[in-house]
């Protein structure tokens, strides 16, 4: 069963390669995706937590990620069949067996018990993405993709030598060297400490850098900047989250070994950080995709900062990784259509996308309110309850200091948000027209979000308190 | 066999001088590739031969010895490029850093609590300096290819400190080293071909419309 | 009685076969080349005729331009009496003659140099600014090298540094320091001797000599003294590269001789060989590369001493 998950999209890449229909390779992607969700909705009922020394598996954290991600790419692959209708001189010959390999790493990496297997399948994402990246072949792409490629590449192999100090202070314990997280687990009290602690940050660099989290973001706004919308979407949704997994398989070590007093402030300053930072570029930034690279910046903060607070801010983090995938999905899916439509994604160029594309103008209004955490979205309560748990742990300042930035994003996007969607639009006939698949995923989207905002059902809640028990031990 | 590792290592600082302060290209990846092989060699000189070490040391000396140091000749080949110009920190002063670093490599690694077989061994302290020159390269360096050259140093000294934990650990993660290192530098190579192809040089300086 | 033996043996042994190693890497470079080459004792007949030719003297210099060959052929010697050939020990050894050594070379350099400057022209000044600059660039590795021999020989004198000793502490982790060592006074060899890379003893080109520009005016007797000087020095700096290489002891003393003698041409050889095979850097390079040579053996002290 979990095999499947993995081997299903993996099998549609040679009949992708070889098949010679342009409008049967785009619907390969749908296939895989709806596929995939079955499956995954399948195994989520049917299938039990991993057995001790099993190197593929489920647990509570898996799950969640599984069930955030296999929706997004379902959504991303149904937008992917028009728009690569709409972009046939492209060609989709590299994109779709990209995106299928990405989807096999992504869950591998989601099901891996082991961290070398999981460092494998992040490194996998990487290079499936890269070519995803560089879709418009321009020197602009060029340069993400360069960028993205280097920094990523220093940061997996950072995280490489993390992984290479975890099973040394293994061995310094005098405990069996094994990278399965079973046997790190119950390896815990005997760590070497200088070792883990040296091994955390740098898995922490690695994984962060993965994440995006400030300083080691400096990929992100270029590479969701030149990508086409659906990439930075599946990048913004579901390899962060993939990359925020993989942080806290690392903390899931740390709580083992009782040294979550090193590693959570270490969490909590990279998270305030990279809010302050995104506070800042969100100010007068002049192009609309780089500034939702910014968002997502800030809310990979968020969830630094939850986790590095524990306890309900862990839960609330966690909700927020299901919120913030699918409001990322919806906002990068309607700003690729805005900046399809105008040919520009420069503020100066663009206007009035209400009025030249009603239904993405309206999504794209709608996410931005989503997610800077409007009520009634699914955002506000997740950040509500970071909040909440900032406050309970008496964290006074933290606190505060994470509402003034909120609310700077707040106004700092609307100010970017409101100027494109509003106003005449310059130029009133459009090649391009919304389709049905280029707006109906993404409103799907933004109506999940709308529903974990008013109503979260049990097995969801009792998904994410396992996952929380999981990170942070009984504490 | 502990002499012959310790004069593998050795060279290997030796090849990471010669990177930092060498302004030819070629040159420099020549010394990779010499590092590479020599570093094939440090498994079968530490743990003996047996299989396992031995399948190591091919996939290394295949890899970092031969394979990837053909392809990045390949490409200086095609893109005319000798010289590393105009490096934004000049060479000598990287060569400094990178002395003072290796020489701090060797101080730290004392005080770090390893395992009685590892203490005062050359092993920890060669991987740390190796790691920091890849970085001196990496950030110190214009050309993408050079750029290239220092990512591979610096996996190669994850590599050496890998060696130490070849035993003990399974085959998977090393595997997983050198998978690393051959796909990367391939996807590198892809698009250091499309780099130079709109940009007609490899100066990553050129690349740098995007920012805030 | 002791003494003087040794010593003479000592100064028959630098006085009679410098000359030698010159025409040794003569010969060597000649056949790289394909070419037959002159006969191995060219520098002899060289020293010989210039010997009987008259010395020409610009009017502007004075006696320090005479005093630059002499010191050049002093020095030298004097030197050789702190430096033991190869098992042979050196005549005298006393506490910190490791410096006295190392700066009696500066002595040598300073005539020198000022025997250039001496003309008045241009040309030789610039000789010698650029053969000062690579000198303060080598002193360091040198002084490195030779604190790295005394820290594992556990001694501040010559002798005692090059000693038996060496051949244990070849096997030791000290050996790769010692490995270390050797590379860097191969380099300031060829620096200190104006050889290729550095430089090149046989260029005409004025602008890239760097040695030879300053010893331009010399001719006759003192230029045969110069050229006398170069290779006495030759052999003196050599021999500690080959006593690094080669630690062992015939236990008599004509054997220890021959041996010396045998790796002194041998390390000529292989001076031959990497002049034959290096091209000479260009001038901004060589700063460079003695400042990488100073940082090795820096790097070599840092392994002796942790």
């Amino acid at each position: 069963m979990l095999a499947a998950l993995i081997l299903l999209p993996l099998a549609l890449v040679p009949v992708a390669l070889l098949a010679p229909w342009y409008r049967l390779r785009s619907w390969l992607l749908p296939a895989a995706g709806a596929g995939h969700l079955l499956l995954v909705l399948l195994a989520l009922g049917h299938v039990a937590d991993a057995a001790p020394g099993a190197w593929i598996g489920l647990d509570p954290l898996s799950r969640l990620v599984l069930l955030v991600a296999s929706p997004l790419y379902l959504g991303c692959a149904l937008y992917a069949v028009d728009y690569l209708e709409m972009r046939r001189e492209r060609g989709n010959r590299t994109m779709v067996p990209c995106l299928l390999l990405f989807l096999a790493a992504l869950t591998l990496a989601a099901m891996s018990r082991h961290l070398g297997l999981l460092w494998l399948a992040l490194e996998t994402t990487t290079l499936a993405s890269a070519p995803l990246i560089y879709f418009n072949r321009n020197r602009l792409s060029i340069e993400a993709t360069w960028k993205y490629l280097l920094i990523c590449s220093v940061g997996i192999a950072l995280a490489m030598l993390g992984l290479l100090f975890v099973a040394y202070a293994a061995l310094r314990g005098g405990a069996p060297v094994s990278l399965l997280l079973t046997d790190l687990l119950a390896a815990g009290p005997v760590l070497s400490r200088p070792w883990l602690h040296a091994g955390f940050v740098l898995l922490l660099i690695g994984f962060g850098t993965k994440m995006g989290l400030a300083p080691l973001h400096a990929w992100k706004p270029d590479a969701y900047g030149e990508a086409p919308g659906l990439v930075g979407a599946l990048m913004a949704g579901g390899l962060t989250s993939l990359a925020f997994l993989a942080v806290l398989r690392v903390m899931q070590v740390m709580t083992a070994a009782g040294a979550l007093g090193v590693a959570r402030p270490i969490l909590l300053g990279l998270g305030l950080f990279s809010l302050l930072l995104a506070a800042l570029f969100m100010m007068r930034q002049g192009d609309f995709k780089r500034m939702l690279a910014y968002s997502s910046i800030e809310h990979m903060g968020l969830l630094a900062v939850g986790v590095g607070i524990g306890g309900l801010a862990t839960f609330g983090a966690l909700l927020h990784l299901v919120n913030n995938a699918l409001a990322k999905g919806c906002l990068f899916l309607s700003a690729g259509n805005i900046h399809r439509a105008f040919a520009s994604k420069r503020l100066s160029d663009v206007r009035g996308a209400l009025v030249a594309l009603p239904f993405s103008g309206a999504l794209f209004l709608t996410a931005f309110l989503a997610v800077t955490g409007t009520p009634p979205f699914g955002i506000f309560i997740s950040e509500f309850t970071i909040l909440r748990g900032i406050f309970d742990a008496g964290r006074l300042w933290v606190g505060l200091t994470v509402l003034v930035l909120l609310a700077t994003v707040f106004i700092g996007m609307g100010a970017s948000v409101l100027a494109v969607s509003q106003g005449e639009p310059t130029d009133r006939d459009l090649a391009f027209a919304d389709r049905f698949l280029l707006v109906a995923p993404p409103l799907a989207m933004l109506l999940a979000v709308l529903l974990l905002g008013v109503y979260i059902p049990e097995p969801l809640w009792q998904l994410l308190e396992q996952a929380r028990l999981l990170v942070e031990g009984g504490a | 066999m502990a002499e012959l590792s310790n004069l593998c290592l050795l060279l290997v600082i030796l090849v990471n001088f010669f990177t930092l302060g060498s302004a030819r290209l070629g040159a420099c990846i020549h010394a990779v590739a010499l590092q590479g092989a020599v570093l094939a060699l440090l498994p079968l000189a530490t743990h003996g031969l047996n299989g396992h070490t031995l399948l190591l040391a091919a996939g290394a000396l295949a890899l970092k010895g031969a394979l990837i140091p053909w392809l990045l000749l390949r490409a200086i080949r095609e893109v005319r490029i000798r010289r590393e110009m105009e490096p934004l920190i000049g060479f000598v002063p990287t060569l400094v850093l990178g002395a003072l670093a290796t020489a701090g490599a060797f101080i730290f690694a004392d005080r770090l609590p390893l395992i009685e077989a590892h203490q005062g061994g050359l092993f920890i302290p060669t991987s740390l300096a190796t790691l920091f020159t890849g970085f001196l390269l990496l950030v110190s360096r214009r050309k993408a290819l050079t750029q290239v050259v220092g990512y591979l140093v610096l996996e190669n000294g994850i590599y050496i400190f890998g060696i130490l934990l070849a035993e003990a650990m399974p085959l998977m993660v090393e595997a997983g080293v050198l998978l690393d290192l051959l796909v990367a530098v391939f996807v590198m190579g892809i698009v250091l071909d499309q780099i130079n192809r709109e940009f007609s040089t490899l100066d990553t300086e050129q690349l740098s419309a995007l920012k805030d | 009685m002791e003494l003087f033996a040794r010593a003479a043996l000592h100064l028959t042994l630098l006085l009679v076969f410098a000359p030698l190693l010159s025409g040794v890497i003569a010969r060597t470079k000649a056949l790289f080349a394909g070419r037959t080459g002159a006969p191995l004792l060219q520098p002899y007949f060289d020293l010989a005729r210039l010997l009987r030719k008259e010395s020409v003297f610009s009017r502007t210099t004075t006696w320090v331009f005479l005093a630059g060959p002499v010191a050049g052929v002093a020095v030298p010697v004097l030197a050789a009496l702190l430096m033991p050939f190869g098992a042979l020990p050196a005549p005298f050894a006393f506490t910190g003659d490791l410096l006295l050594f190392v700066y009696l070379f500066g002595v040598a350099r300073f005539f020198t140099v000022a025997a250039a400057l001496d003309t008045g022209s241009s040309f030789e000044g610039m000789g010698g600014a650029r053969e000062v600059t690579f000198a303060c660039l080598a002193e360091p590795t040198v002084l490195f090298c030779l604190i790295v021999l005394a820290r594992i020989a556990d001694s501040l004198s010559l002798s005692a540094l090059l000693g038996p000793h060496l051949a244990a502490a070849w096997r030791t982790p000290a050996g790769l320091s010692l490995g270390l060592v050797v590379v860097c006074l191969l380099v300031v060899l060829l620096v200190e001797n104006s050889r290729i890379p550095f430089d090149d003893p046989n260029t005409h080109l004025e602008l890239t000599m760097v040695h030879e520009v300053m010893v331009l005016d010399h001719s006759g007797p003192p230029f045969a003294l110069v050229l006398y000087g170069a290779a006495l020095k030759l052999m003196v700096l050599g021999a500690p590269i080959v006593r690094l290489l080669l630690p062992v002891a015939t236990g008599h003393w004509a054997g220890d001789a021959l041996l010396f003698l045998a790796g002194m041409l041998l390390l000529a050889v292989l001076i031959g060989i990497v002049e034959s095979v290096i091209a000479r850097l260009r001038l901004v390079r060589i700063p460079q590369v003695l400042i990488g040579t100073t940082l090795l053996s820096g790097f070599a002290l840092v392994l002796v001493l942790r």
